[in-house]
């Protein structure tokens, strides 16, 4: 008895020893550390390049203003612009959005809610993630050929449209894999409670499945433009003009489609390769440009990635009821 | 399919294992009022058997209650009354399901048609992400009622018939998602009857629940049987004794081409025959929880 009473005494100690005075978890905290330390690198490199950017193309918009987005190409520092990047780089998306979106959320939807489980539909999926692993350039030959060569009754040789269907074609994989994806994490009650009132599977999917995956195929969307707008590899095979491009006054909407185009990546790309000399007026350079154009298109890609999280914000406020 | 062909189609389903139980099945088809009658009822996942050989009878404006352990096959006997097996890809089904003499699973039969008049309440409450009001007027919206009028009148009814109306009613435009656990049951509950079904599946209605949500949807079970007729799939052998009318005793047996277990439907009938004098040595063992 008395053993008894005494082993629970010194166990209760021992508890309560254990309890406070413990030994701190060291690894644990030299893990956290290895985290946050890569974080900080992460961070820190884009925080760098970025203030280097701005810091550089400050100067650009003070001294130019507006000119500067309202310039054309040309090889004069003093007068050159972005309007035609812009307008490229608009266009771009706007094929992005009427093409690629629909198809890809569609492909998506298929794969995911219609298609049986099959070894086919398998095959069909792994080679979707493999086609968004395919470099750009090889889309770019492909634009050639098909929409450059191929299609030039339609496209006007190398024009923004042939550009644009070939970065819808580019991004596609990315917006069907993101939107099976989201489809796939939604609940299968949620699926149930919609068959078992009798809904059909369109009625099931268009009200409850659609709705409750908008969020992550928003997610996705918002990649695949961000990407469409920043490639240049592919732009540069179809034929993106990056020396001088002059506006023909009076075009109609159609014919410039089909003319001579610049993107803001070409943009970029084309002044990094002219001649670093001080425009005599406002004595900025070619580099100085550069740093602005990257601002614009930095600009651009974040107002339409803010329009796309507003949505999305919506979506999932609908979400909740 | 007609029940009176069941008759035909019967005897050539039957293995020489299974004749008590056809014999069973075909008097009950040809005898009592089944709103319900399966015969030779089994369910395949892929090539794997998961319940075999199920004739029962379901008794309209009664509860029925399957009972059983784990795996037993009696959510998957349940899925088969409103097609909701088809939602699952590796489901197959063999056998007859008949509904008013209808076999479900025949080609011509509209799964979504069987899902409007066969309701469905699931394990884990599961409201849409919509407001109160939109998960009770979903399905009366399917089937073609827009007035404004008819729809709070049917929200009003659904939610009074699930005795939900007096905490909600205040409440219809906020979300679904915020009501409690049991408050969201009876909420799919309500979006069942408001499309007016005959029949109302339920699997597992109250597991998520705690005692005191459950005692009142065992309540709401027997005011609803008036109306619908019910078929509960329960773990639990107490709510089935209390709530029930009839009782389906299911268990698992070794099955000779896997060595997964395949469900069989050992026992059936009155619920207070099933807990006091079983007939079967399985059953018995089972309520007086010696087993399962």
């Amino acid at each position: 008895m008395a053993l008894t009473l005494n082993a629970q005494r010194s166990s209760a100690e021992a508890v309560r020893a254990s309890l406070t005075g413990g030994k701190r978890d060291v690894r644990g905290m030299l893990f956290m550390a290895a985290l946050l330390a890569c974080l900080l690198l992460a961070m820190l490199t884009l925080i760098v390049l970025l203030w280097d950017v701005v810091a550089q193309a400050i100067p650009v918009f003070d001294k130019r203003g507006t000119s500067f987005l309202t310039g054309e190409l040309g090889s004069n520092p003093d007068k050159v612009g972005v309007s035609q990047g812009i307008w490229g780089s608009l266009m771009i998306a706007l094929f992005v959005v009427v093409i690629a979106f629909p198809v890809g959320i569609a492909a998506g939807v298929y794969l995911q809610e219609y298609a049986k489980p099959t070894k086919l539909t398998r095959f069909i999926q792994l080679n979707i993630r493999n086609l968004a692993g395919v470099p750009s350039v090889v889309y770019g030959i492909l634009g050639l050929i098909v929409f450059v060569q191929g299609l030039e009754w339609v496209t006007g040789g190398r024009s923004v449209i042939a550009a644009g269907i070939t970065l819808a074609l580019l991004v596609l994989p990315i917006i069907i894999i993101t939107t099976a994806e989201s489809v796939r994490a939604v609940p299968a009650g949620i699926r149930e409670a919609g068959m078992g009132v009798g809904a059909t599977r369109w009625e099931t999917t268009r009200d409850h499945v659609l709705p409750y995956a908008a969020p992550g195929v928003l997610t996705g969307t918002m990649l695949a433009t961000a990407r469409a707008l920043g490639e240049a590899a592919p732009l540069l095979l179809i034929g993106a003009i990056t020396g001088r491009l002059a506006s023909a006054p009076g075009q109609s909407i159609v014919e410039r489609m089909q003319g001579k185009f610049t993107a803001m990546p070409i943009v970029i790309y084309g002044w990094s390769n002219e001649v670093n000399k001080p425009g005599k007026k406002t004595g900025l350079t070619f580099e100085d440009l550069n740093a602005a154009a990257i601002v614009v298109l930095l600009a651009v890609v974040l107002l339409l990635n803010a329009l796309a999280i507003v949505m999305r914000n919506r979506f999932e406020k609908g979400r909740q009821g | 399919m007609t029940v009176e062909e069941i008759n035909v189609v019967r005897p050539l389903g039957l293995g020489e294992t299974s004749g008590r139980r056809g014999d069973e099945a075909r008097s009950v088809v040809g005898g009592r009022t089944g709103l319900f009658t399966t015969a030779d009822l089994s369910v395949y996942y892929g090539s794997f058997r998961a319940v075999r050989n199920v004739d029962l009878s379901i008794t309209e404006h009664e509860i029925t209650a399957f009972i059983g352990p784990s795996g037993c096959g009696k959510t998957t006997v349940l899925r088969c009354f409103n097609r909701m097996n088809d939602l699952i890809d590796s489901a197959r089904v063999e056998g007859i399901v008949a509904y008013h003499g209808v076999n479900l699973y025949d080609p011509d039969v509209n799964p979504v048609e069987v899902r409007r008049r066969i309701g469905m309440v699931f394990q884990k409450p599961n409201p849409f992400p919509k407001s109160i009001y939109d998960n009770v007027a979903y399905g009366p919206r399917l089937s073609g009622i827009k007035k404004r009028n008819d729809l709070d009148d049917i929200v009003e009814r659904a939610l009074r018939g699930a005795a939900l109306w007096d905490e909600v009613k205040d409440r219809l435009k906020a979300s679904g998602l915020g009501l409690s656990g049991g408050q969201q049951q009876r909420l799919c509950i309500a979006r069942a009857v408001a499309v007016e079904p005959e029949v109302i599946l339920m699997d597992e209605p109250c597991s998520a629940l705690d005692p005191i949500a459950t005692a009142r949807i065992e309540d709401l079970m027997q005011e609803m049987k008036q109306r619908y007729t019910i078929i509960i799939v329960t773990h639990n052998m107490q709510q089935a004794a209390r709530v029930s009318d009839r009782t389906a005793f299911f268990t698992t047996e070794i099955n000779e081409e896997s060595d997964r277990r395949t469900g069989v439907l050992v026992e059936f009938d009155r619920t207070e025959t099933m807990f006091s004098s079983p007939t079967d040595e399985r059953t018995e063992q089972y309520v007086t929880g010696r087993f399962g």
